[in-house]
């Protein structure tokens, strides 16, 4: 190591901010020395040499392997369960079933309904049914296959527009709705549409998407006496230990859970699965560690999807772009059980664009498929495919650009929130215009539109925005921050980094209060044995949840060393400040110390700072705001689309990490082109099992499929308000408008509005040869 | 079907005869070509091990093996070479890849017997020593990851396309990784560690 190397402190010639005292909020931060650059990641060395453990690469002395027997049909009951060939074969060391003692549990699947761990009525293909422990996983499989089961087949419906009509197979006594509509009503909506201009009605439909990380669903679970330590691929440790120990009824300081690294969730990793207590039952019966993931098949069935969208919008605009009504309704399914099948799905209708007269409608509904989990933006991109391309069709039906016609209708406060509440920041006007004026958009449509339309491939460019619901973060969070006696640090912190940078974006906030190097800070993360609460990492709100209790916690720890210094030197702290890697009297140049040199650190050891994730502003919210745009290229013969660029203009206030934000915003384009393009579900009429349920037929974006130029423009804004960082959530809003704003392209080449999902050849050259015929 | 003796450790149709009960159900179910390898090869206890010796990063690793075991689950949770990731155990996503004669592959759908004689190369075999090879440093400056989990199997694709291709184009780029699936979507930042690890090697664009 060079000596500049082991420099603990960055600071020579740098200020590092005020210090405020105790029990005051800090100033933002104005120029900053770390925050803000493009930073490779803390642990990018980890994950590029292969180093870094994920919890599917947990090695343990004397690991056995399990596997979960599903039920290959989309509804039925169990009648027997023969385990006895199985339990016989080499290298099998346990089998498991609901008649084994101590697996006849509760699983909770929903606060109102909860179903045995393994219920002899399956409701959805994928019902776990049995399961068993083995030497191996080679022999875990073959004994699945040895395991009889007797299933009384039912009839089953998985297509929730048919699950309503009379005679549908019900999936639970009752019926198949799940609760009442949800219902949302502003002013008159009659009287809107008889104000508006032009009205507009249209359907639109986007079909299921399954969320499928890289890294399987799945644990390495044993017992320590009787501690439980589970290694689990999650977003949220905090919330897999609650489960677990609500389940098997333990005291959650029997529950450790460890979640250093994980291999991508995107919602479907924020909650326990039954394959956790599965994995604990087998570990408790065996005495050994069991390590459990799912086959890539299983993950297609049952830990959660995006669900199907089927929307009806109405839309009243005047001749100068106010939009004067709304009325939307929709209806989706969250599978067999109570899953948000229609959540947040009209959200951007409510609350997007400014328009006086609202009226939404939404049906929860229940088919014999798999449970929905929370997936990137829910409801987002869905109510984004049918309001965008809305505003699309109005903007085409007054002649004026859809540019021209969002800008005409931006709130500045939430009017689908109780009492109107104000934005701390709403950057959606500059996302629009400086996102245009980036992608050279009036240019570029202009010079499409003067090209005649010739040949078979049209070129076409089209946009989209939105806001995300939340993602301001907010309460709770504790995280500690620890000063060693040569002034290096600790950060603590539950918070799991699902790949969005967390550990470094805390880091630079440790860095920037403190002066010390990112690399010179250690981190301990996603623990429950070690780390403090966090809630899930989620909804966009980890960084504006955990980047202010970590700045709090470094403060804290300031603040006791200018104590500790003020003892040191004889003056009060509230004349101390920090001068590169020491502390210095403002007003005496002659009374400096070192902050390493400090006797009352030395004596310690340590210096511990706590910091806690401050309320929210009273009274505002704090949501994100993004508009993308793209270009198209659209073969009429072959129903092909390239997208040729594509821009995201992301309003998340303050940017953390540009390199990490620039990737975040890549990504959840390239998610928005698997919804839009290639990602869809298809269950079987016949069967009402999954037929796509793998990578090769259940398409995701590759390396052929994202656009070769692709541009992040932030919209950065200095939100005060929001909370002590500034920074709001990124994660969602940039996959929100993708899917629309390509649709949009699409019609820009070709004049076919493509109001279903998927956007691709197969149904492309259908509609183009449908359209070929009638002329 | 010509047979390869010495660079396999069992012939192909000894291989058919080794194979565990259930792949041997199957076998005897497609006609003609399970009768033929039948008669001339003894079956083999699905319990039998056989012995291998594989080279993985230049180190020799003599192994009993069953002969179903892929080539991933060897690496992985035999020999404890976890770098190498499993995203779908079939050939779909990539995250498996390792080199084989410098070519990559996905190590899920090969069978660790299958790759005796063969030069393995593992993303820890890209190491040198403690430091990072060019191609992982030039993903770790351009952030060309978000999760890391398929990252293994990225790098290893661009490891391979560099060895056939010192100078690649961003359309052989995009090529070379099509088979490997990053959901997270980090593509762009991976096109650009390309480029980049394509010059820390010596090329020149």
């Amino acid at each position: 190591m060079k000596q500049e190397d082991r420099d603990i402190y960055y600071t020579k010639g740098l200020s590092i901010p005020e210090t405020p005292e105790p029990g005051k909020e800090p100033e933002p931060w104005g120029k900053t020395n770390v925050i803000g650059k493009a930073r490779p990641r803390i642990d990018a060395y980890e994950r590029v040499s292969g180093a870094a453990i994920y919890p599917s690469d947990v090695l343990m002395a004397h690991t056995l392997y399990g596997a979960v027997l599903r039920c290959p049909h989309p509804h039925a009951v169990v009648k027997k369960v023969d385990t006895k060939k199985a339990e016989a074969m080499p290298g099998v060391r346990s089998v498991i079933s609901a008649s084994t003692p101590g697996a006849d549990l509760r699983w909770p699947y929903s606060k109102e309904m909860s179903a045995k761990l393994f219920d002899p009525h399956c409701r959805f293909e994928g019902e776990a049914v049995a399961a068993v422990a083995a030497e191996t996983p080679y022999q875990a499989m073959d004994a699945l296959a040895a395991i009889h089961v007797e299933y009384e087949v039912k009839p089953f419906v998985v297509d929730e527009r048919k699950a309503l009509e009379p005679g549908a197979p019900p999936v639970h006594e009752g019926g198949n709705r799940v609760g009442k509509k949800n219902l949302y009503e502003r002013g008159d909506i009659e009287k809107g549409f008889a104000q508006a201009d032009v009205v507009l009605e249209q359907t639109y439909r986007t079909e299921c998407e399954l969320h499928t990380p890289l890294e399987l669903h799945g644990c390495v679970a044993h017992w320590d006496g009787d501690q439980l330590v589970i290694h689990e691929s999650t977003q949220g440790v905090y919330a897999v230990q609650a489960r677990v120990a609500q389940v098997l009824g333990l005291p959650l300081s029997k529950v450790r859970v460890i979640g250093h690294y994980m291999g991508g969730g995107f919602g479907s990793k924020l909650q326990a699965s039954k394959y956790t207590i599965i994995a604990s039952i087998l570990a408790r019966k065996t005495g050994r560690p069991v390590k459990l993931f799912l086959t890539r098949e299983e993950t297609y069935l049952c830990v959660g999807n995006r669900p199907p969208a089927n929307m009806k919008l109405k839309a009243g605009v005047k001749k100068d772009g106010t939009l004067t009504a709304l009325d939307f309704s929709c209806s989706g399914t969250g599978g067999a059980y109570p899953a948000g099948g229609t959540s947040l799905v009209d959200w951007l209708v409510r609350d997007l664009y400014t328009c006086p007269n609202v009226r939404t409608e939404a049906a929860d509904i229940f088919i014999n498929a798999g449970p929905a989990r929370p997936f990137r933006a829910p409801g987002h991109p869905q109510g984004a495919w049918a309001l965008e391309q809305m505003l699309d069709a109005l903007a085409v039906a007054l002649n004026m650009d859809p540019v021209e016609l969002r800008l005409k209708n931006i709130p500045t406060y939430s009017q689908a929130r109780e009492g109107n509440p104000p934005y701390t920041t709403t950057g959606l006007k500059e996302c629009l215009e400086e996102g245009a004026r980036a992608f050279r958009w009036k240019e570029t449509k202009q010079e499409i539109d003067n090209t005649p339309r010739e040949g078979h491939v049209r070129r076409g460019v089209g946009m989209a925005s939105c806001l995300w619901v939340v993602g301001g973060g907010g309460p709770p969070s504790t995280v500690i921050v620890k000063l060693f006696s040569d002034g290096s640090v600790n950060l603590n912190m539950g918070a799991s980094d699902i790949g969005t940078g967390t550990k470094t974006v805390m880091a630079m906030v440790v860095s920037e209060e403190l002066g010390v190097k990112p690399d010179m800070i250690q981190i301990e993360h996603a623990d429950t044995g070690t780390t403090q609460y966090a809630t899930p990492s989620g909804g966009s709100k980890t960084v504006p949840t955990e980047a202010p209790a970590v700045r709090s916690a470094a403060i804290h720890v300031k603040q006791q060393l200018l104590k500790l210094a003020g003892e040191d030197l004889g003056v009060d702290p509230s004349d101390l400040r920090f001068q590169g890697d020491a502390i210095a009297s403002r007003t005496d140049g002659s009374k400096m110390i070192e902050v390493k040199q400090l006797s009352g650190l030395k004596k310690r050891g340590v210096v511990v700072g706590v910091g806690y994730r401050g309320p929210n502003p009273q009274g505002k919210v704090v949501n994100p705001f993004a508009a993308q745009f793209c270009e198209v290229e659209v073969n009429t013969r072959t129903g092909e689309v390239r997208l040729l660029r594509f821009l995201g203009a992301n309003e998340s206030g303050r940017v953390m990490d540009r390199l990490t934000f620039d990737n975040q915003v890549y990504g959840g384009i390239t998610m928005g082109v698997g919804l839009a393009m290639t990602e869809f579900r298809v269950l079987d009429r016949n069967t009402g099992k999954m037929v796509n349920k793998n990578w090769h037929d259940y398409k995701l974006p590759t390396a052929l499929d994202v656009p070769p130029e692709m541009v992040s423009l932030p919209i950065e804004f200095r939100d005060t308000e929001a909370n002590n960082t500034g920074a709001k959530g990124l994660g969602e809003p940039v996959t929100i408008p993708t899917a629309a704003a390509i649709a949009n392209a699409v019609y820009h080449a070709t004049g076919v509005r493509v109001t279903d999902t998927p956007i691709n050849p197969y149904r492309l050259s259908a509609i183009f040869a449908e359209r070929f015929k009638e002329v | 079907m010509e047979e390869k003796k010495g660079r396999f450790a069992v012939t192909r149709r000894g291989f058919l005869g080794t194979l565990g009960a259930g792949a041997v159900v199957a076998v005897a179910t497609t006609s003609g070509l399970a009768t033929g390898a039948g008669k001339e090869t003894a079956m083999t206890d699905p319990e039998e091990m056989t012995r291998i010796k594989l080279r993985i990063n230049g180190k020799v690793h003599r192994l009993l093996v069953e002969p179903r075991w892929s080539l991933l689950f060897v690496l992985r949770e035999v020999i404890g070479l976890t770098a190498a990731k499993e995203g779908c155990g079939r050939g779909e996503c990539g995250a498996c890849t390792v080199l084989i004669d410098s070519v990559p592959r996905y190590a899920c759908l090969t069978l660790a017997v299958e790759a005796e004689g063969t030069e393995i190369v593992t993303p820890e075999g890209l190491m040198e020593g403690e430091s990072l090879g060019p191609v992982q440093q030039a993903f770790l400056e351009h952030d060309a990851f978000q999760c890391g989990y398929c990252t293994s199997g990225q790098v290893m694709a661009v490891e391979g396309l560099l060895r056939s291709r010192p100078d690649p184009s961003l359309d052989e780029i995009r090529k070379g990784l099509s088979g490997n699936l990053c959901r997270c979507g980090a593509y762009t930042h991976i096109f650009e560690a390309a480029k980049r690890a394509a010059r820390l090697k010596g090329g020149s664009r």
